[in-house]
């Protein structure tokens, strides 16, 4: 949390169905001023939908929501302080990109000359000055993108609302506009609620990761407190790439994890203040946190394993292996020239690994 | 171009100069073409002769045509009926040629095409975005009208005009037209419009547009060829129209193809052909006119319905 000055926006109960369908469910939220949140989950968990809520562009089923301690439940998307930035831009084709920016100021009845030195300043600091007369067709897709940010930055608003705003862009785009981002948001201490399903732009951008899941906040809180300390196995299998290893198994009270052959002792596992209950449990660890040949023996759990398949990615390799019989990745430097059946050791430090209960899902 | 320089005689090395190189060679008279071409041409003469039929039968004087040559060239190129069938044939009473029809049906297409298509592009777009309670039935009670025959519902609307006052008045025949192409024309629009992005009406109302401003700023600039369509539609339909005409109108304000009916179909006197002839393409000549100026237009709006945005 960069800024605990206050509340900006505040969800309290909120739900909404569409008929019998249940989107979000009895949702709360409260989100501090010029705070980065970012709304991350699988298509269809109700993130754009919670978004739509806060924008005003769908009427909520029960709950309120307010934006700078106003009551906007009811409220016109307009006379709500919030600007928008859609997937797909939306910029009105028919207009330059001047008129696009001044949409909004002219529907509103702003006068001539307040119009113009907002739009200068929107277009200085997206940099776009060239751009202003050209027509949304002859821009680029990160060009189109900028564009729209600018168009909710002319309004002058209290809280950005992102829609996924990069999944439109290919790969080496989406990851500059991303910096841009980031950089726009220290730059105007905005709060902003931002929508994705790309869990890299999620750990990069936010102060706060809200990760959803059918209409439910699973786990809201710092970027390194959800990768390390997932709440639940949801949570940590959609967070990491690549993913968490996950291995079915028997936790007795409090002394180990067994699976097939493998004991993994838990002496350093931080259990839950519910403490240790046993009984059918699922360990993850995350690829890279586990060791490998000579590091490996000075782990507190090291075994021996032999090398399945080798995937080569550039930055590093990811390596995998059986563990107890279970199908197990680790992490090991680009250098490593690794051959098929090749005998290895690996260890890991369970105080970093995750313990879920098979039944719930939830973190032990 | 250095790229190709350094590539070449590679190419040229590595294989024998004598085989297929470069783009397949096409000739013209193959067997797909000579059939392709031959069918268009057949089908192209066998739809036009009637119209060549008629053209030249319009040029021609009443005793050439009694020759009986149809198919022939006019011997003595005459306009003499075209100036009978606009100014001077008889229909009934009245003996002043098609133009009154004429201009009676433009006092009947042009409100009646900017009246409905007004009004429907306001309906299509309502539907499309504004998803008001009671849409979707609205709209299927809209459809099922397109279904409902004509013949049925010609006497009720009799009574309503009489007893409106508006019964045999070109503006009752305004609003019987403009009710008639609701349902096409709403479905037209409402297509069209659900097909733009939906982020598109969202954006613009969070930059605070309402209704209106929406639909006059947004959306109205977009759709061109949505309007260009259903301008077609109406104006060809409505100029075409007979039955309406006939039953909703008196003699000095009968459309155009009802005037044509009535020379082409007069008992009295000897059948002139040529005139017959040349007030039945004068008829037609405004719907011929908006398809050859608008086809180009026609097609691409056609395709965005159907397709996408």
């Amino acid at each position: 949390m960069t800024a605990a000055n206050g509340t900006s926006v505040s969800i309290q109960n909120l739900s909404l169905n569409f008929g019998a369908v249940t989107v979000l469910e009895t949702l709360n939220l409260d989100v501090a001023n010029g705070e980065f949140i970012v709304l991350l989950g699988p298509s269809g968990c109700g993130k754009s939908t919670l978004l739509n809520c806060i924008a005003g562009l769908l009427d909520v089923s029960q709950g309120r929501i307010f934006i700078k301690g106003k009551n906007v439940t009811w409220e016109e998307p307009k006379d709500r302080g919030i600007g928008m930035v859609f997937q797909s831009y939306a910029l009105y084709p028919q207009m330059t990109v001047e008129k696009n920016l001044s949409f909004g100021l002219r529907v509103a009845g702003t006068p001539k000359d307040e119009i113009a030195k907002r739009i200068a300043r929107a277009a200085e600091i997206l940099q776009i000055e060239p751009l202003l007369q050209r027509k949304p067709a002859a821009l680029s897709g990160g060009q189109r993108q900028r564009v729209a940010i600018g168009r909710a930055l002319v309004r002058d608003v209290d809280v950005f609302l992102f829609d996924e705003p990069l999944s439109n862009l290919d790969a080496k785009l989406r990851a500059e506009l991303r910096v841009e981002i980031k950089l726009l948001h220290r730059k105007l201490q905005n709060t902003m609620i931002y929508v994705t399903h790309d869990q890299i732009e999620a750990m990069t951008l936010a102060d706060r990761i809200a990760v959803m899941k059918g209409g439910v906040i699973q786990q809201l809180d710092a970027p390194q407190t959800i990768y390390n300390r997932p709440v639940n196995r949801f949570v940590a299998g959609f967070l990491g790439s690549p993913a968490m290893n996950f291995i079915d198994g028997q936790v007795a009270a409090g002394t180990a994890f067994k699976t097939g052959n493998v004991s993994i002792p838990l002496d350093r596992y931080a259990f839950d203040a519910a403490g240790n209950s046993g009984g059918p449990c699922v360990f993850g660890i995350r690829p890279e946190h586990v060791a490998f040949g000579e590091a490996a023996n000075t782990m507190p759990f090291a075994t021996d394993a032999a090398v399945e398949i080798v995937e080569p990615m550039g930055s590093d390799t990811l390596v995998w292996t059986k563990l107890g019989g279970h199908n197990f990745s680790f992490r090991v430097e680009a250098e490593k020239t690794l051959r098929n059946g090749e005998p290895i050791r690996i260890g890991f430090d369970p105080a970093r690994a995750s313990l879920f209960d098979s039944q719930s899902g939830n973190r032990m | 171009m250095s790229m190709a320089n350094t590539n070449a005689p590679t190419i040229a090395a590595s294989q024998d100069n004598a085989g297929p190189y470069g783009p397949k060679p096409r000739r013209v008279f193959s067997r797909r073409n000579i059939f392709l071409y031959g069918t268009l041409f057949v089908i192209a003469a066998y739809y036009l002769l009637p119209l060549y039929v008629m053209v030249v039968t319009s040029l021609k004087g009443m005793p050439e045509i009694r020759l009986g040559n149809i198919f022939s060239p006019p011997l003595e190129i005459t306009f003499e009926p075209w100036v009978k069938a606009w100014s001077t044939a008889c229909t009934g009473l009245n003996c002043d040629g098609l133009s009154r029809g004429f201009w009676n049906s433009v006092r009947i297409t042009v409100p009646s095409v900017l009246l409905s298509i007004a009004i429907a592009s306001v309906n299509g777009y309502a539907l499309a975005n504004w998803r008001f309670k009671g849409a979707d039935t609205f709209f299927v009670i809209l459809i099922v009208g397109a279904f409902i025959p004509y013949q049925v519902m010609i006497y009720p609307i009799v009574i309503i005009l009489r007893e409106i006052g508006l019964y045999g008045s070109l503006s009752g025949l305004v609003i019987v037209h403009s009710i008639f192409g609701m349902p096409i024309l709403t479905l037209l629009f409402r297509n069209y419009f659900s097909s733009m992005p939906e982020e598109l009406f969202r954006a613009a109302r969070v930059d605070g547009a309402g209704f209106w401003g929406i639909f006059l700023r947004i959306m109205l600039p977009m759709s061109l060829p949505i309007f260009v369509v259903a301008i077609i539609l109406q104006v060809t339909g409505i100029w075409n129209d007979f039955l309406f005409g006939v039953v909703y109108t008196r003699p000095d304000t009968y459309p155009m193809t009802v005037q044509l009916n009535n020379i082409v179909n007069s008992v009295q006197g000897v059948k002139e052909y040529n005139v017959n002839m040349a007030a039945t393409i004068l008829t037609g000549l405004v719907p011929l006119i908006v398809y050859f100026i608008s086809g180009k237009l026609f097609v691409r709006g056609i395709a965005a319905g159907a397709v996408k945005g």
